[in-house]
């Protein structure tokens, strides 16, 4: 259902981009839209931080990976089990740039006896990888658009991923790898019954609307053609923040399309599981030291318990307890007085 | 908010990445460029024309020198044709650059602005500059 629904969503925010270039409704679509997705963005994803950063975090998580220091003759993993900052950095920088977690990742079939067995599976590793990787180093020679000089960074970039040198314009291997990538990802979901069962629209439609951003670049790279020169200028009219007040000519539909669907990326990016880009940083299980056993945590919402004795209640009940019998050690006419000086 | 320190100076990072582009360019008037038609064969020309018009030459024309390119280096067919009274051969020096022929006010006012760096100049001459 969602696999299908997510298709019809897409192609509907297409057919929307298509009539905003027929009308011409530059100021919306060229202007509006994209300054509109570009705060929502990036406000979004600074609301997202800070609402987690406010939940308290009162221990350590130490889902363990790896043997937790110990006895000095026990072998201790300081990156799967890191007592110490360093260690919390080198596990975070693999878990962003490589996903280890995710190269942990088994699957379980049932075979016949009955009989259980497990196995490693790296698919799903790869592909998102590749997916990844390829959209980083796409967004990254996008700069080209929002530059006047062009960094050294990205033509460096270019160059390594146009190295092979097919073709003109040279063909860039992240082009074929991202739209190979979110093919597998999702044929992954519609495929596989366990994980057809567990997705939703939330899962196919990124995954859709990705690839009709990607598609539609690389149609306008090596097939239909844009106006380029006019699309940085209108681009570096964005960013200087003097908007051109008219799309320059020549450029095509299928520029309109492709920005309609990024900012529709941007907007959809903040409030949907799309955040991981940023919640990868802020997980507890793996950007904390495990180091109950050596450093004391207190819980950080705890209230300070200040203890109360047995004179503190005598002086808050005396007359009560006077008025029933109780015997008290002290009379009423001394309670005024600090308990402490008197013994 | 916990770990303030840390988170704050998280998001200052990302935000600065993010924006980059906007306070590297921003109130700055950027030239586009506007590739300089005046040659000596182009300032001859009657009807003023290339290949293709315009509109297509800006998009297709690396493809027209990639067929020209494969007919002359794999098929070994070197052809002549005449477009606007000038004749020309299917070839990048005695071809494009035979009217276009002040590279770097042409082809590269584009190239350099997009930051297109075509390999074709590692082995093709880089032509005299030719203009008016
Ligand atoms: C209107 C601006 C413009 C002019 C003028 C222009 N080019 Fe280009 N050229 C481009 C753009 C833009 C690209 C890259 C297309 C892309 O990235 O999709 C390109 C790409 C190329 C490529 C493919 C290179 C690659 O690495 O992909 C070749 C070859 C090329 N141009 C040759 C020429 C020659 C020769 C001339 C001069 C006779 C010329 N161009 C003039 C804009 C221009
Ligand atoms: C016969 C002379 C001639 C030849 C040969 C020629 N051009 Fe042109 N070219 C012109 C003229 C004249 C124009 C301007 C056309 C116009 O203004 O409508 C032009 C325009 C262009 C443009 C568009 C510039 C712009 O303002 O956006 C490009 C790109 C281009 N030529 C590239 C090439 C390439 C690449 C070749 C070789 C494959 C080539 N030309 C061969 C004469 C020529
Ligand atoms: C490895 C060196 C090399 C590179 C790089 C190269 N060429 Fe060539 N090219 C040749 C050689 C050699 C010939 C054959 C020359 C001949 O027989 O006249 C040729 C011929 C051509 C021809 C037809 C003949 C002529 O006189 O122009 C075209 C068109 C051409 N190349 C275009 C290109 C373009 C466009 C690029 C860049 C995308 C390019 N070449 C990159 C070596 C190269
Ligand atoms: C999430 C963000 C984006 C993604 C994933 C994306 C993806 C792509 C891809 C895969 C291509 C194919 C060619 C290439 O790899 O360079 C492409 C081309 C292109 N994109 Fe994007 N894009 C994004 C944002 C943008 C934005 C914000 C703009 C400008 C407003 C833009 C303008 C273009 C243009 C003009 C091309 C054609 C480039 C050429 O012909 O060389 N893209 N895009």
């Amino acid at each position: 259902m969602g696999a299908i629904m997510s298709f019809v969503g897409v192609l509907a925010l297409v057919l929307i981009a298509i009539l905003g270039a027929k009308a011409n409704l530059h100021l919306v679509f060229g202007v509006l839209f994209p300054y509109a997705a570009v705060l929502t963005l990036l406000i979004g994803l600074t609301v997202r931080v800070v609402r987690w950063a406010k939940s308290p975090v009162p221990f350590r998580i130490p889902t363990t990976c790896g043997q937790q220091k110990s006895l000095p003759w026990i072998k201790h993993s300081r990156i799967e089990n890191p007592t110490t900052i360093w260690g919390v950095l080198v596990r975070m920088f693999f878990e962003v740039f490589l996903f280890r977690s995710l190269f942990r990742n088994t699957k379980i079939e049932m075979h016949k006896g009955p009989h259980l067995a497990q196995g490693s599976s790296k698919w799903l590793w790869m592909a998102g990888l590749a997916f990844h990787w390829s959209f980083l180093i796409i967004l990254i020679r996008h700069l080209r658009f929002f530059t006047e000089e062009v960094p050294f960074a990205v033509s460096v970039t270019e160059y390594l991923d146009s190295f092979l040198q097919i073709g003109v314009p040279l063909l860039y291997m992240t082009d074929l790898v991202i739209l190979g990538a979110i093919t597998f990802l999702y044929f992954r979901r519609v495929i596989i019954p366990q994980v057809s069962y567990i997705s939703l629209p939330a899962d196919y439609f990124p995954l859709v609307l990705i690839f009709s951003i990607a598609g539609s670049g690389v149609l306008m790279r090596y097939f239909t053609k844009t106006h380029i020169v006019g699309v940085k200028a209108y681009t570096m009219s964005l960013v200087s923040l003097r908007p051109m007040m008219s799309m320059p000519e020549g450029v095509g539909t299928i520029f309109w399309v492709h920005l309609f669907l990024v900012c529709v990326l941007f907007v959809y990016f903040p409030w949907s599981k799309l955040v991981h880009m940023a919640g990868v940083f802020m997980s507890p299980t793996r950007n904390m030291a495990n180091n109950s056993r050596i450093v004391r945590h207190v819980n950080p919402w705890q209230t300070k318990y200040k203890g109360r004795t047995y004179v503190d209640y005598e002086n808050d009940f005396r007359e009560k307890m006077i008025s029933v019998g109780v015997p008290v050690e002290k009379q009423e006419s001394e309670s005024a007085e600090p308990a402490a000086e008197k013994e | 908010m916990y770990d303030k320190g840390k988170v704050i100076v998280g998001l200052v990072v990302f935000l600065g990445f993010a924006t980059f582009p906007f306070y590297n360019n921003i109130g700055k008037k950027s030239a586009v460029p506007e590739p300089n038609l005046k040659t000596p064969v182009i300032e001859q020309m009657v009807v003023k024309k290339c290949i293709e018009p315009k509109e297509i030459m800006r998009g297709e024309h690396m493809q027209i020198l990639n067929q020209w390119r494969d007919t002359v280096v794999r098929e070994g067919e070197r052809k002549k044709m005449t477009i606007g009274g000038v004749e020309i051969d299917t070839s990048l020096q005695k071809g494009c650059l035979h009217c276009h022929s002040n590279k770097k006010k042409f082809c590269d006012a584009c190239h350099n602005y997009l930051s297109v760096k075509p390999y074709c100049w590692d082995c093709h001459f880089d032509p005299k500059e030719r203009d008016v």
